[in-house]
């Protein structure tokens, strides 16, 4: 009689360690996730603040660029198609932003051709935004992949990986920067 | 790469275990010594701890911000300061970006403080605003930012406060030694005590003149290897680190002191704000490893990963383990030993 309550107990000791090991894999699992959304949840804010810039600094350095038409619509015209996509999966998504990162580098470039422009107290300030909110895609984009690298090796590392496939969670996809110009230069700094 | 970070606050937990235990028994001995049962004396011990770590608790970052005279800034102040604040925010990934203070003070200095990650302050002086370049202002804030993110502030203030009290406790206890309680207390003992009471006594007044030199010391390890760690962080937020390389270039070649700084508060800061110029910061006193080593360090990484930096510091250590100093090692180590006999006693 007795051992067999010492079979029954061993028994529900084991299913017990299993229930918790299973609870906290997937409260860790739940985090992870969390903290991916999150993080993508901050790059999106960079990316919309870019937007809002970029509108701003082409009325400023239009009146003094007036050979430069090519470089500011291409500026714009990659804003706009980011901007359609802004609802796209994370792959599309990053292609059009790093076309317009690269855009946007060259015209910066070429604002080191304009003095005027450079003494403008406006302009000055302007740059210093966009510096900011450029630095702050990448450290985000940064942030948001070692998330995911975080997310993906637990979803698809033993054991965690079965609990994953249980409850339906998958492995994410990184924000990979395609566009070669960015890939060249991934710091903007003008100091 | 957490795993390091795991495994370094593991060993810091250990460290201010020991430091907690000198303070426990340094307690025991005053108790010996002043009221005859161990009790009083833990009790007194424990009591000014805990009235010291409650204050600097609540008040530590005030007081040590109102200390330094530092002002708090908002993004129309300095706009280019608080955006940098806002990308390391982001990098570090941290809830909730710290408040950032100015100091107005020509030297290059900085520091963070507050009692966690979402109630925390970086602070820097004008000098550093003035003279760093933005990559290099980012490192310094992301230096900060890293202490912030590893919760060394609410680690190094209770270590401080914990050295506090051990110090305060030894002094008094040996002042009413040699001045007052011992022509007394000694008559009543010596009585009844014979050798055993000697042996207290001398036990005693030796681990009073020896329990501040060795919380010190534990205090320092402690301090010096939060600063490699806040190092290695900034590298891997910025993905730069020469950014922090020619900071802290900058900031040792500078020869004005921070006016407002003091002994108590050095430990906060990104480089010792008391370090004598020429001398190579020593080893053993210094709360931060040497500046030349930790740019050394910097430059020997090949990426910008905890890993890379663990690299390096071997690289440049060559064969050296631990994360202290081997010269400091060799004269920590004697010291140690002199601790396993005062238990026995």
């Amino acid at each position: 009689m007795t051992s067999l309550y010492v079979i029954l107990g061993v028994i529900a000791v084991i299913i017990l360690i299993l229930l918790f090991t299973f609870f906290g894999i997937y409260n860790g699992l739940v985090r992870l996730r969390n903290e991916v959304k999150n993080a993508w949840a901050q790059i999106d804010v960079q990316l919309k603040r870019r937007y809002d810039l970029i509108p701003n600094l082409v009325e400023t350095v239009k009146g003094y660029m007036k050979h430069e038409r090519g470089t500011l619509e291409a500026v714009t015209n990659a804003r706009n198609l980011a901007q359609q996509v802004s609802s796209a999966g994370v792959g599309e998504r990053a292609k059009a932003e790093g076309e317009l990162s690269s855009a946007l580098s060259r015209l910066l470039m070429v604002v080191e051709n304009y003095p005027d422009l450079k003494a403008n107290q406006n302009f000055l300030a302007l740059q210093e935004e966009l510096t900011s909110t450029e630095n702050k895609i990448g450290f985000s984009r940064q942030y948001y992949n070692d998330s995911v690298l975080r997310y993906n090796n637990k979803t698809e590392m033993f054991p965690s990986n079965m609990i994953a496939g249980m409850t339906g969670f998958k492995a994410n996809e990184f924000f990979e920067v395609s566009s070669a110009a960015e890939r060249e230069a991934p710091k903007v700094s003008f100091s | 790469m957490w795993e390091q970070i795991r495994s370094n606050n593991r060993r810091s937990v250990v460290l201010v275990i020991g430091m907690g235990a000198l303070l426990v028994l340094l307690g025991y001995f005053l108790g010996l010594l002043f009221f005859q049962s161990p009790v009083g004396g833990l009790v007194i011990a424990l009591a000014v701890w805990i009235i010291m770590s409650l204050v600097g608790y609540f008040q530590g970052d005030s007081i040590l911000l109102s200390m330094s005279r530092a002002r708090k800034i908002s993004r129309d102040d300095h706009p280019r300061l608080f955006n940098i604040g806002e990308e390391m925010k982001i990098a570090s990934g941290l809830d909730k970006m710290p408040d950032l203070y100015i100091i107005d003070d020509p030297s290059l200095n900085a520091f963070a403080t507050g009692r966690d990650p979402r109630r925390a302050a970086v602070a820097i002086t004008s000098g550093l605003l003035e003279q760093l370049n933005r990559d290099e202002l980012q490192s310094v804030i992301a230096h900060e930012m890293a202490h912030v993110k590893n919760r060394d502030v609410l680690l190094m203030s209770m270590c401080s406060i914990l050295l506090g009290t051990v110090v305060i406790l030894a002094w008094y206890g040996s002042r009413f030694l040699i001045f007052g309680g011992m022509g007394s207390s000694r008559k009543k003992s010596s009585s009844g005590g014979g050798i055993t009471q000697i042996v207290v006594l001398v036990a005693a007044i030796v681990f009073m003149i020896l329990a501040p030199i060795l919380a010190r010391l534990i205090y320092l390890a402690i301090s010096r290897k939060r600063e490699y760690l806040a190092d290695a962080s900034a590298a891997l937020y910025t993905r730069y680190p020469e950014g922090l390389a020619s900071a802290l270039e900058k900031i040792g070649a500078s020869t004005v002191q921070l006016q407002s700084a003091n002994q108590a508060t050095a430990p906060m800061y990104i480089i010792n704000p008391f370090r004598k110029k020429g001398m190579k910061a020593s080893d053993l006193s210094s709360t931060h490893p040497p500046l030349s080593e930790r740019i050394r360090i910097l430059r020997a990484m090949s990426g910008a990963s905890y890993g890379d930096y663990d690299q390096a510091y071997h690289q440049v250590h060559k064969g050296s383990q631990g994360i202290i100093p081997t010269s400091a090692r060799a004269r920590v180590a004697p010291v140690e030993k002199v601790i396993p006999g005062e238990r026995s006693d």
